[in-house]
């Protein structure tokens, strides 16, 4: 299963209620203000990198760019991709689940 | 300007994601040039809209994160951030943009328009405007 997270994990509880779904080997790809939550040293780092022992982290190049997150922002593991990323990504797993 | 009243826009929401962001940077434009007492504050996601470098050339929509550098201009240059929602967010005042006004009493000195203030200080700076407009 292929989980899109589009909300800000300081602002909605999505990211949250998707980790607690998310089965091990499913791929969390974080998208628009979802992005926040592939930062390191925030409130919510600890989290996503417990979480990332059992599932694959990806965030959309456009989105950190467009919000000024560079990529050493990042917590390490997870990957950065870009729209054909994303499509190669849904492509991949059998189905999608977005948490909006 | 005695009848001018204190205006504090607080803004809340990262930019892009939702209009918010962009929706209150055209407002307090259009309300500046009515000479009123205008603040902005920044807390929660709102810091996120001040941080520097955004580039939205590859999602294609507009960046509109260089007008607040215009602000000043305006004479909006009381802008109030956040201390605990920075560090919740892993940030610091060097992440965002410099953003700084020309002191007309003070010769013209260019001076910072950014102050970081704790949620006690921005909860007095609330209380003591006349009207408050969320974003």
């Amino acid at each position: 299963m292929l989980h899109i997270v589009n909300k800000s994990p300081f602002e909605r509880n999505s990211l949250d209620s998707c980790l607690q779904h998310a089965v091990k080997g499913s791929a969390v790809l974080l998208i628009e203000d979802g992005i926040y939550g592939a930062m390191k040293g925030t409130q919510k780092s600890g989290t996503v990198e417990a979480a990332a022992k059992d599932l694959k982290f990806f965030a959309l190049s456009a989105d950190l760019k467009a919000r000024g997150i560079d990529q050493d922002r990042l917590i390490d593991g997870v990957e950065v991709v870009d729209y054909n990323g994303f499509v190669d990504l849904v492509a991949e797993y059998d189905k999608s689940q977005s948490w909006l | 300007m005695s009848d001018a009243k204190r205006f504090l826009y607080v803004n809340r929401k990262a930019p892009y994601g939702t209009i918010y962001a962009l929706e209150s940077l055209e407002v307090v434009l259009i309300g500046a040039a009515f000479e009123q007492d205008v603040s902005l504050a920044f807390l929660d996601d709102g810091v996120f809209e001040l941080v520097k470098d955004q580039n939205t050339e590859e999602l294609g929509v507009k960046n509109f994160s260089p007008t607040y550098k215009a602000l000043g201009d305006y004479d909006v240059n009381k802008i109030y951030v956040e201390k605990e929602s920075l560090e919740a967010r892993g940030l610091t005042i060097d992440d965002l943009q410099h953003l700084t006004y020309e002191d007309e009493d003070d010769d013209w000195a260019e001076k910072d328009s950014i102050r970081v203030v704790t949620a006690a200080e921005l909860a007095e700076i609330m209380e003591a405007q006349d009207i408050v407009l969320s974003f």
